[in-house]
Parts: structure tokens; C-alpha cells; sequence
């Protein structure tokens, strides 16, 4: 045979021919030691008839031809590998895998099935979904996340430092939802209802980063996820929808009104295990379909633009003041956030070398007409609330405008700088993904110190 | 002594017999079963990696093909086809219809040798 020299360049060769092939999607690792088999019977053949190892292989490969067009034929044989399917018992394509399924579908099932659980035990303490509603509401995100954190962790094989600061940071939370006296009346119920997810869903984002905390591109990656994980959560929650509805329709149909089992079984576990199930989607489906938030972006980043510049024209054209509730006050935060939002997912999915286009263009007309809309609103709300005093809600409203104001103007600012060619879109990534402790930080903030600061009003 | 270039249609419309009746005569792999075919054609049937993985990938998904990850000793371990019953059946099916159109065929060109090759159209037909 050959020298052992040549031999070691051959297996380094086929190493990095093995790397090409497995980068075309229509050849499956079990097709590459397929072909990989017949490369070496041909270059065999040839190392037999007196080439050298090298030339055998240069000849070789020659034979087989482009693999651009071997892929094409496989693709004709094979056309269901174009549409990536999600595998859920392993790696079945290679012949070495096992039966067996992968650990981290049973640690999955696990920890969903702990979320699942966990929201009923509060009923074995005698605290009911139907009688006791506001201690659900306040409590709801730390019956799944912790889990959703748990299992991210696990696979991260996160140090026991960061598991030590996830369970107090969880702690944390569940003294923050029950040590205050709040009346059912109270507007910090429904402020801790909603910002204690966002403090909690940042305690998941550390898990997700990991070691890698201080990273801007493993940020952004938690930016990634938590869209795909939103897209996931609710493709579910429409399953479980029509699920339920079969339910329902089916055993009314034979006398039995399952209604108490759908709202506090069926919806409260389902909605607690899709919260995790979604984020081991998410983990497991890397890759296998295009991630959709930064779709959906480029789609509705256009209408958004349009909508607000004509909501601008509007304004100005009727010279109509905007009346501001303060329903209309919250209204303007969530614009902020869905134009925050469109920024961050086109962001997410941009090349950060290619040139500005005219895409980038379009963010900065919607993120500046949005600014104008809402300095309009501050102005007037400044105005109410030095006239009226301050509730919680009017604080927590404004609080969140004036953060994603910052935000967005020195966004736009950086997103100026880098269509004129003076800036780096690096630059805008990086603020994006440094800004997140600040939206932790508020989120703290509001739980923690608004209900005792506005004496649990 | 020219070379005879198989058109790729004739090569596609032969090449499931071809590999049935291959494997047929015992177990074989992808190389063997290229190389087999060379050696038939005397080199005169082009056939590539690209026509044979992924018909033997169909002739599998069809069931007429069984495939296993085999090391036969002193070998390396290697994807190995195996024709099934089934395959059987169909190989016969498939022997029949070329039976057919070769014998037409043969037919044709007898008629052609005994009228002489420059009459290859006869008149009455083209009229």
C-alpha cells in the first residue's frame, strides 16, 4: 500500500472533502461514508496501478465530478431533506447513533412536566385559581421559567456560581410577588403581574448566555431566542387552542361539560409546559427552518413606517392635539416596544459587514417618525401629571417611555451615523445588547420598590 | 473501433435492470457495483455517482433493495444492497419488457440487413 505518509495526507484530504460534502444539505451524514467508501475503492484501484496516494485522490474526486451535481441528483431522490424536519428521536440519518432517545428530550419532558406540576401546587395549600386569582396572576411566571432557566442551564452545564445567583435571583422574584400587602384593588398588582415576567424572563436570558454573560454576540443570541421563543409559544398555544375546542365540543356532545377541567388543569399546565417546550424548540431547531421573527420584520417594518408617518401627517395636517387617557399613555409604550422590537429582529438577521441599504433607511424613517409621535405624548403627559400628582401606573408608564425613548434615540442616532458611512453597524449591535440590564434593572425596580414607594396603592 | 457513447436517456431507461440484475447475482456495494458495470459494457456505459446512490436509494425506498452497514473481514465496513423478493419480481417484470423491445428491435434490423442498410425507409411508407 502506501507510504504512511501518504496515507496521512489522503485521510486529511478526505477529512476535508467529508467537510464539503456535509455542507450540502441534500447529502445526510450516512450518504457522505457512502460516498467517502467509494472515493477510497477508486483511489485503491489507482494507488494499485502506480499512482501516488495524492494523484489517486486529485483522480478520484475528478471521477466522481461536481458536487454540485451529485447534490442535484440526490435532491431529485430525496426532496423531502429541502424541507428540514425537525428530529426528535436523535440522530437517525447516521448508522453509529443509537435507539435511544437523547437526553435532552427526556430532560425536556422533565422539566415541562415540573412546570406543569408546579402550578398546582399552590392548591394543595388550599390557595384556589377560582377564589384566589390576584396570587396567580402575581405568581404565574414562577411556576414555568424557573424550569425554562433549569433546563438551559443544564445544557449550557452551567458553573455552580451562576446556578447559585439563578436560584437567588428566582428567590428574589418569589419574595418580590408575596411579601407585599397589595388589596385587590391596588394598581401595583397588575404592575408586578406584568414586570416581574420581563425581571424573570432576564433571568432566563442569563441562563441562556451563561458563562458567556458579558459577550454582545451571545446577548444577541438571547435576543434571537426570545422571538423564535415567542413565535414557538404561540404557534402552541394555537394548537392547544383547537385542542381544547375538540375537547369541549366532543364530551359536551356525550353529556359531560369538562369545564373545570380545561380552565384549571388543561390551559394553566399546558400554558406552563408550552413555555418550556417552546425554548427546547427553539434550542433544538437551530437551523432547521429560518428563524421567522426577523421575517415577519422585513414584513411589517414598511406598514409600520407608513402607518406612523401618516399618523405624523395627520396630526400636523389637523393640528389635532392627542388626547391623552392614560389608556393612550400605555398605548404609545407598546408602539415603542413593536418599533423596538421591528429594530432588534431586522437587527438580529443583518450581515453586520454589509453596506447600509435601503432597508436601514427605512428603520431610521420609522424609528424617527416614532420618536416625534411620542415626544408629542411626553409633552402632554408631563403637563397631566404635574396638574394631577402621580399613580403607580402613570410613574411605571411613564418610567418605560423615557427608557425606550433613550433607546430609540440613540439608536437612530447610531443608525445615522452608519448610513453616512461614519459608524459601524457593529456599533448599534452592541448597544442594543448593552441595553438590556437596563430594561432588567426597571423591571426590578418596579417590583421591588414602586409598591412600597407609592404605600401599596 | 470506436467507442459506442450509450445516450444518458438509455443509460437512465437501463439502469434499474441493470443494478437489480447485479445484485442478483449476490450482495455488492456502490463501488463494486459502478465497477461491475464497467466491466459489462467493456467501459462503454457512463454511469456516475450521481445516477447510482440515489437509484439505489429508490430502489430501497421502494423495497425492492434492502441496505445494511456490513465489515466484511478484512474490509472496511461498507453500505451493502441486497436484492429482496420483491426486487426479484420486479427484475423479472423488467426482463420482460426489455425481452420485448430488444426482440423488436432485432426484428427490425434483420429486415434492415436483408433489404440493405441504404433503404431505410421504404418508399411505400414515406408515400
Amino acid at each position: 500500500m502506501t507510504a504512511p505518509e501518504g496515507q496521512e495526507g489522503l485521510e486529511a484530504q478526505l477529512a476535508q472533502w467529508r467537510q464539503y460534502v456535509q455542507r450540502r444539505r441534500e447529502l445526510q451524514p450516512a450518504d457522505a461514508d457512502e460516498l467517502e467508501d467509494h472515493l477510497r475503492g477508486s483511489v485503491d484501484e489507482l494507488v494499485a496501478v502506480g499512482l501516488s496516494a495524492d494523484e489517486a485522490f486529485l483522480v478520484a474526486v475528478k471521477r466522481m465530478g461536481s458536487l454540485d451535481e451529485l447534490s442535484r441528483e440526490f435532491a431529485r431522490e430525496h426532496s423531502e431533506r429541502l424541507w428540514k424536519q425537525l428530529v426528535l428521536t436523535g440522530d437517525t440519518s447516521s448508522p453509529a447513533a443509537g435507539k435511544r432517545p437523547p437526553r435532552d428530550l427526556l430532560v425536556m419532558v422533565g422539566c415541562a412536566a415540573g412546570a406543569a406540576v408546579s402550578i398546582k401546587v399552590p392548591a394543595l395549600f388550599g390557595i384556589s385559581m377560582q377564589h384566589d386569582g390576584e396570587f396567580y396572576a402575581l405568581n404565574f411566571s414562577l411556576f414555568a421559567m424557573p424550569w425554562l432557566a433549569g433546563f438551559l442551564a443544564w445544557r449550557r452545564r452551567a458553573s455552580a456560581a451562576l446556578i447559585a445567583v439563578l436560584v437567588a435571583l428566582f428567590a428574589l422574584g418569589a419574595v418580590a410577588a408575596n411579601i407585599y400587602p397589595l388589596g385587590d384593588e391596588s394598581q401595583s398588582v397588575v404592575l408586578t403581574t406584568i414586570h416581574l415576567p420581563i425581571a424573570l424572563w432576564l433571568v432566563v436570558g442569563l441562563a441562556y448566555v451563561a458563562d458567556e454573560w458579558r459577550s454582545s454576540r451571545k446577548r444577541m443570541d438571547f435576543i434571537r431566542f426570545t422571538g423564535e421563543w415567542f413565535v414557538y409559544f404561540v404557534l402552541i398555544a394555537l394548537g392547544g387552542g383547537v385542542l381544547t375546542a375538540f375537547m369541549f365540543g366532543t364530551f359536551e356532545a356525550i353529556g359531560i361539560v369538562p369545564e373545570t377541567f380545561v380552565s384549571q388543569w388543561l390551559i394553566p399546565c399546558g400554558a406552563m409546559a408550552g413555555v418550556v417546550v417552546a425554548g427546547w424548540l427553539v434550542e433544538a431547531k437551530q437551523g432547521v427552518v429560518e428563524n421567522i421573527a426577523p421575517v415577519l420584520t422585513r414584513l411589517f417594518t414598511p406598514l409600520f413606517t407608513a402607518v406612523l408617518l401618516a399618523f405624523l401627517v395627520a396630526i400636523i395636517w389637523t393640528s389635532n392635539g392627542i388626547n391623552v387617557e392614560r389608556e393612550a399613555l400605555i398605548l404609545f409604550d407598546l408602539l415603542l416596544v413593536v418599533v423596538l422590537g421591528l429594530l432588534l429582529y431586522s437587527l438580529s438577521a443583518r450581515d453586520p459587514l454589509a453596506p447600509p441599504g435601503l432597508f436601514d433607511r427605512l428603520q431610521l424613517a420609522m424609528v424617527v417618525s416614532a420618536l416625534a409621535i411620542d415626544v408629542l405624548v411626553l409633552i402632554e403627559i408631563t403637563g397631566r401629571i404635574a396638574d394631577y400628582g402621580t399613580t403607580p401606573n402613570k410613574a411605571a408608564a411613564l418610567g418605560e417611555n423615557v427608557i425606550l425613548l433613550a433607546n430609540l434615540a440613540w439608536s437612530a442616532w447610531l443608525l445615522l451615523k452608519f448610513l453616512r458611512r461614519r459608524g459601524q453597524f457593529a456599533a448599534l449591535e452592541r448597544w442594543q445588547t448593552n441595553y438590556l440590564p437596563v430594561y432588567a434593572a426597571w423591571a426590578w425596580i418596579v417590583v421591588f420598590v414602586f409598591p412600597p414607594l407609592f404605600s401599596y396603592a | 473501433m470506436g467507442l459506442v457513447k450509450v445516450t444518458k436517456d438509455l443509460v437512465a431507461a437501463s439502469a434499474t435492470p441493470m443494478v437489480l440484475g447485479i445484485l442478483a447475482e449476490g450482495q455488492s456495494y456502490g463501488y463494486a457495483i459502478l465497477r461491475r458495470i464497467n466491466e459489462l459494457s467493456g467501459g462503454e456505459l457512463e454511469w456516475t455517482e450521481g445516477l447510482l446512490y440515489p437509484l439505489l436509494h429508490r430502489l430501497e425506498r421502494h423495497g425492492h433493495v434492502e441496505a445494511s452497514w456490513q465489515a466484511v473481514t478484512g474490509e472496511r465496513r461498507r453500505k451493502y444492497y441486497r436484492i429482496t423478493d420483491q426486487g426479484l419480481a420486479e427484475l423479472a417484470e423488467q426482463r420482460r419488457q426489455w425481452d420485448t423491445v430488444v426482440d423488436a428491435l432485432k426484428e427490425i434490423w434483420l429486415g434492415l440487413a436483408a433489404n440493405g442498410p441504404l433503404r431505410a425507409i421504404p418508399l411505400e411508407c414515406a408515400a
